[in-house]
């Protein structure tokens, strides 16, 4: 009673990065609250599963096996999670903002009737008062999101009802373990007294997913390209100066959109979030949505003609000029330092 | 076989591109002077019924908009492009009202115009971003949800075939009717008005912006019925009144604050060889990089 659940999600047969972020994360909010951490794991062939969550200080594992829960359809993960919170009767209820979150978590909030907050970016505990009652209350989870476009700020609360529900946005929350030697217990759920056949009523027939091949959230170093760098072929420096000092091309909204980079490369409100040692910021102006994805990256170099540039304001090195000449002077005397 | 649509679609203010009139003085925006515009993705759901409508022929497309009076506004846009028919859900009481009571209130308005064979609605709003509401009307009418719809493909013996869009890739997925079906952005754009349909009606207008019309326009009204656009009231649809607005929200804001730009003490280079070569230096020296 009164724990913190987080969904885990199943990606090529692990648990989904975005679910262990959530869990390092819950397993804070549950030592501050004092209170257990537990995973829901929906799927199939999961054997050894819980191994790969107890380090995050999962103390219990509630296991849906079933050929028929991979790939995920909406109507079975929702009956299996709805029924589980009813009787658990969890707090505080956790799902990454991804496609599948944002699809199981309002239909899971619709049918207990409770809160949710989609999206957030950041989570913490505090106190609220009603305004209208005055009525006090602690220990609430405070939902932490950007809206209206990213050009503010909202916390959200759900006084009243339980669990208080929310998605949290892919690579906002550290993954950390808590530690290698803790161990939980796994639940089995006898999957069959869960469903009806009218949870299957969704058939896939085909399906054509990607293996993930960027992986810019955990790159120590992150070479951004905006509208700025003017081209496709002008983010090709961008690669090579990466490639040689062990980082990732990163790209702006306005140069995916540009066709400069992949969406995957996209970083901000819209895309990852990130935060590396060190980020290089090559014409981008760093508008609010993009600044979101980035601005807790430990070192920022922008590198901008313009330098009233707003990313300037947060850089801790800011090079005024052209990034055409800029890069390959970066490229060279990184060479010649180097040796 | 003829199917009955209904569209979900919101007027949002346009956050897309925050202007500097739309600034205020102290660096927030001003709502109001944003332009109210239909929910780009609403846009890319009318289109999907507007096509469904060209295939199979009786097919009627509703537009269902919950909103102020001037929301009529999309419900026109929408008969110009090709819908048949809007309704305007509107009522004080459901002011404040979050994701969960808006999904509330409109599966109610859908059950009253039932019966249904879709209901398609855009993936979010852009004033919210929550993709919350077409899962919850979901859940609330007791159907199948299919979101991120990038095309529905056909629909045949009561089934039917959609390819959705997701992170890393497609998938393809078939489900009896009635469904829920939200559509993702990269589905393709609707289609512009169409000049006649403009004509057409371009004089239609709701129950209350009738109220402020000449006389003239009434027997306008009177004698074309199809310019009325109707409007459906908390009691139209029997809401419980604690379930909407303010009171049927468990979500609660509890502060909004402008996004300020953090300040940083920021070194300032030149292009020039010396300043970079001192620069990749520093940076090799405090083993950021290398
Ligand atoms: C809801 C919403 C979500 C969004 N999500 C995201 C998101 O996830 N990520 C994101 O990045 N954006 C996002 N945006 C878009 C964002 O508002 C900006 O439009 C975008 O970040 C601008 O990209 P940019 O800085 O590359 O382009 P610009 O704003 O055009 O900036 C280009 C910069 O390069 C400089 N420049 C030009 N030429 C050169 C040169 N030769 N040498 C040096 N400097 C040069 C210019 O002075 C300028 O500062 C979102 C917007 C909205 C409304």
């Amino acid at each position: 009673m009164n724990n913190i659940f987080v969904y885990c999600e199943i990606d090529e047969g692990a648990v989904a990065d975005v679910s262990l972020e959530l869990l390092s994360k819950g397993k804070k909010l549950a030592t501050e609250l004092n209170c257990k951490l537990e995973a829901i794991v929906i799927g199939s062939k999961l054997d050894n599963i819980e191994k790969s969550l107890y380090p995050y200080g999962v103390d219990i594992v509630h296991k849906a096996d079933d050929t028929r829960l991979y790939p995920y359809t909406t109507l079975p993960h929702c009956s299996i999670i709805t029924r589980i919170f009813k009787e658990e009767k969890p707090q505080i209820a956790l799902f990454g903002a991804t496609s599948i979150g944002r699809d199981l978590a309002p239909r899971i909030a619709s049918s207990l009737r409770c809160g949710l907050t989609a999206d957030c970016t950041n989570l913490v505990i505090g106190e609220y008062t009603e305004n209208k009652t005055g009525k006090e209350y602690k220990d609430l989870l405070y939902q932490i999101r950007p809206a209206f476009g990213g050009s503010i700020i909202a916390t959200i609360v759900n006084p009243e009802t339980r669990p208080q529900l929310a998605t949290v946005r892919e690579g906002v929350m550290k993954n950390e373990i808590f530690s290698n030697s803790y161990k939980g217990e796994v639940r089995n759920i006898k999957v069959a007294s869960y469903l009806k056949d009218s949870d299957f009523i969704v058939k896939i027939i085909d399906r054509q997913i990607e293996a993930k091949k960027i992986n810019i959230k955990s790159a120590p170093i992150i070479v951004a390209g905006g509208y700025g760098m003017g081209s496709k072929s002008g983010f090709n420096k961008l690669f090579e100066l990466a490639s040689l000092i062990g980082g990732e091309v990163g790209a702006s909204r306005a140069a995916v959109d540009a066709g400069f980079a992949e969406h995957e490369r996209q970083i901000g409100q819209t895309g990852v979030t990130v935060r590396p040692k060190l980020y290089i910021a090559a014409g981008i102006s760093g508008a609010v949505q993009h600044r979101a994805g980035m601005d807790q990256s430990a070192q920022i170099i922008s590198i901008s003609n313009d330098p009233k540039a707003p990313i300037n304001s947060i850089a801790d090195y800011v090079i005024i000029g052209d990034v055409n000449d800029i890069i390959p002077k970066m490229i060279k005397y990184y060479k010649e330092k180097s040796k | 076989m003829g199917l009955r649509i209904i569209v979900l679609a919101k007027q949002v203010p346009d956050t897309r591109n925050v202007g500097k009139d739309a600034m205020k003085e102290d660096g927030t925006v001003n709502r109001g002077a944003l332009p109210a515009i239909f929910n780009p993705e609403d846009l890319n759901a009318l289109e999907q019924a507007l096509r469904l409508k060209e295939k199979y022929a009786g097919t009627e497309v509703i537009l269902l908009t919950m909103g102020p009076t001037r929301a009529s506004e999309i419900i026109r846009e929408a008969l110009y492009r090709g819908a048949d028919k809007g309704y305007l859900l509107t009522d004080r009481k459901f002011a404040g009202s979050d994701t969960l009571a808006t999904s509330y209130a409109i599966s109610l308005a859908i059950k009253k115009l039932a019966p249904y064979d879709l209901v398609i609605s855009g993936r979010q709003a852009i004033d919210g971003d929550t993709a919350q509401v077409g899962p919850q009307t979901a859940e609330k009418l007791e159907i199948g949800q299919v979101t991120y719809a990038e095309e529905i493909l056909g629909i045949e013996n009561n089934k039917i075939t959609i390819k959705r869009r997701l992170e890393r890739g497609i998938e393809v997925v078939s489900s009896p009717l009635p469904l829920l079906v939200t559509v993702h952005g990269s589905a393709p754009a609707c289609r512009t008005r169409n000049s006649k349909l403009f004509m057409k009606y371009k004089h239609s207008k709701t129950v209350t912006e009738l109220q402020e019309a000449t006389e003239d326009y009434i027997k306008l009204q009177k004698d074309r019925p199809y310019l009325t656009i109707e409007e459906l009231s908390a009691a139209d649809i029997n809401v419980d009144s604690e379930m909407v607005g303010l009171s049927g929200s468990p979500t609660k804001v509890k502060k909004i604050e402008n996004v300020v730009l953090a300040h940083k003490e920021s070194k300032i280079l030149s292009d020039q060889d010396k300043d970079i070569e001192n620069l990749m230096k520093e940076l090799i020296d405090n083993h950021i990089i290398g």
